[in-house]
């Protein structure tokens, strides 16, 4: 998963940047009904990045609860496993997900030295 | 003179793999062939699936099988016992497929054979029932097997696999006499997370189950025939697809 964001990143660095960055925060948003354990992936963080263009950037994940609505009543809810992830309001199944399926890289903050004019490097896929 | 910056993104944490997904899919469409990705935990049945599958349906359908694991081929020589292309791919540490192989393994499916002449090529997905649910790989669909020794309780622990499959194989149904469970907890369950689900029981073993999960399978192969015919059969004829599947049925 680590690895995947960190191509994502190379992409859009590839894409909308002239320079190389120098990367103090990168903020993710993350649902709490994905497979990403947010613990991890900082933990995983420090240790891929290091040597790389974002080396000494900072991974912050914003959890994003899991809602789903109730097509009953079209109330939201927070499904849980206790309940079977069922709508308290009208018993019914998981139908509709408000939040909670994120993986979303929010935002970045950066510099650009703006007196380098070096050339783009990429790490190799 | 440092500009700070911030740049609001709101991009896709899995944006590159998507990207790749996408291109394969992109393939696939233009192959007129349906991917199907199979997950399931290690051990629930896959390549038990997909051998007495492909033996039953090779006279109808041309298949293929990118086929993932950590590690041996040993999955991989069964299916091609049962007389179909099957390219390996071995993951190492990784517990998944991503689009990255699925490409790699595309491409030495090319050198053998012109895909434009499969109907249906399956992606056999390393044995795991998290991170595969969040990797596309281009597939069309996704399966996902639950054996009912697993217990029915897995739907419930491993939501994401779940939610996200188009289909629920609930296999292994001949050990039902013999297992403390009972078959319709385990629908229950997926349906639970995901009320939209096809679900089918079935046992490799015994065959059960098979007739409904066979045809369930062509009726996708011709739907995404009609849907990447070129215009001039893809037209609105409400008959299109009807017509499709006895052309299937009658190779």
């Amino acid at each position: 998963m680590t690895k995947c964001l960190l191509l994502s990143l190379g992409e859009w660095k590839q894409q909308h940047l002239p320079q190389v960055p120098e990367v103090r925060v990168v903020h993710l948003q993350v649902g709490d009904f994905t497979c990403v354990e947010p613990d991890a992936l900082v933990f995983t963080w420090g240790a891929l990045v290091k040597d790389t263009w974002l080396g000494g950037s900072e991974l912050r994940i914003g959890r994003v609860p899991l809602v789903a609505r109730c097509l009953g009543c079209q109330h939201t809810y927070p499904p849980n496993v206790e309940s079977a992830y069922r709508s308290p309001c009208c018993d019914l199944p998981m139908e509709e997900i408000v939040t909670g399926r994120e993986l979303r890289i929010q935002s970045i903050d950066y510099r650009l030295p703006s007196s380098r004019l070096e050339p783009l490097s990429v790490p190799s896929r | 003179m440092h500009m700070p910056l911030t740049d609001t993104l709101g991009l896709n944490l899995l944006a590159a793999n998507q990207h790749q997904a996408d291109h394969n899919r992109e393939h696939f469409d233009a192959w007129r062939l349906l991917c199907l990705n199979v997950m399931s935990s290690p051990g629930a049945g896959k390549t038990s699936l997909l051998e007495r599958t492909i033996t039953s349906l090779s006279p109808q359908l041309s298949m293929a099988v990118l086929e993932g694991d950590m590690t041996t081929q040993l999955d991989a020589q069964r299916l091609e016992a049962v007389g179909v292309p099957v390219v390996p791919i071995t993951t190492g540490r990784a517990c998944h497929l991503d689009a990255a192989m699925v490409s790699g393994g595309l491409r030495l499916l090319q050198q053998r054979l012109d895909p434009a002449h499969l109907d249906l090529l399956w992606v056999e997905n390393v044995g795991n029932l998290v991170c595969p649910a969040e990797f596309e790989v281009g597939e069309h669909l996704k399966v996902a097997l639950l054996s009912v020794t697993e217990g029915d309780d897995k739907p419930l622990k491993y939501p994401v696999m779940f939610r996200e499959a188009d289909c629920v194989l609930i296999t292994k149904i001949d050990l039902l006499p013999h297992l403390p469970v009972q078959v319709e907890r385990f629908e229950t369950h997926i349906a639970q997370v995901n009320p939209k689900a096809r679900v089918f029981q079935l046992s490799a073993t015994s065959g059960e189950g098979f007739g409904a999960w066979h045809r369930w399978l062509l009726e996708q192969v011709a739907e995404r025939q009609v849907a990447t015919a070129p215009d001039t059969l893809a037209s609105n004829d409400p008959t299109a697809h009807s017509l499709s599947m006895p052309a299937l049925l009658t190779r």
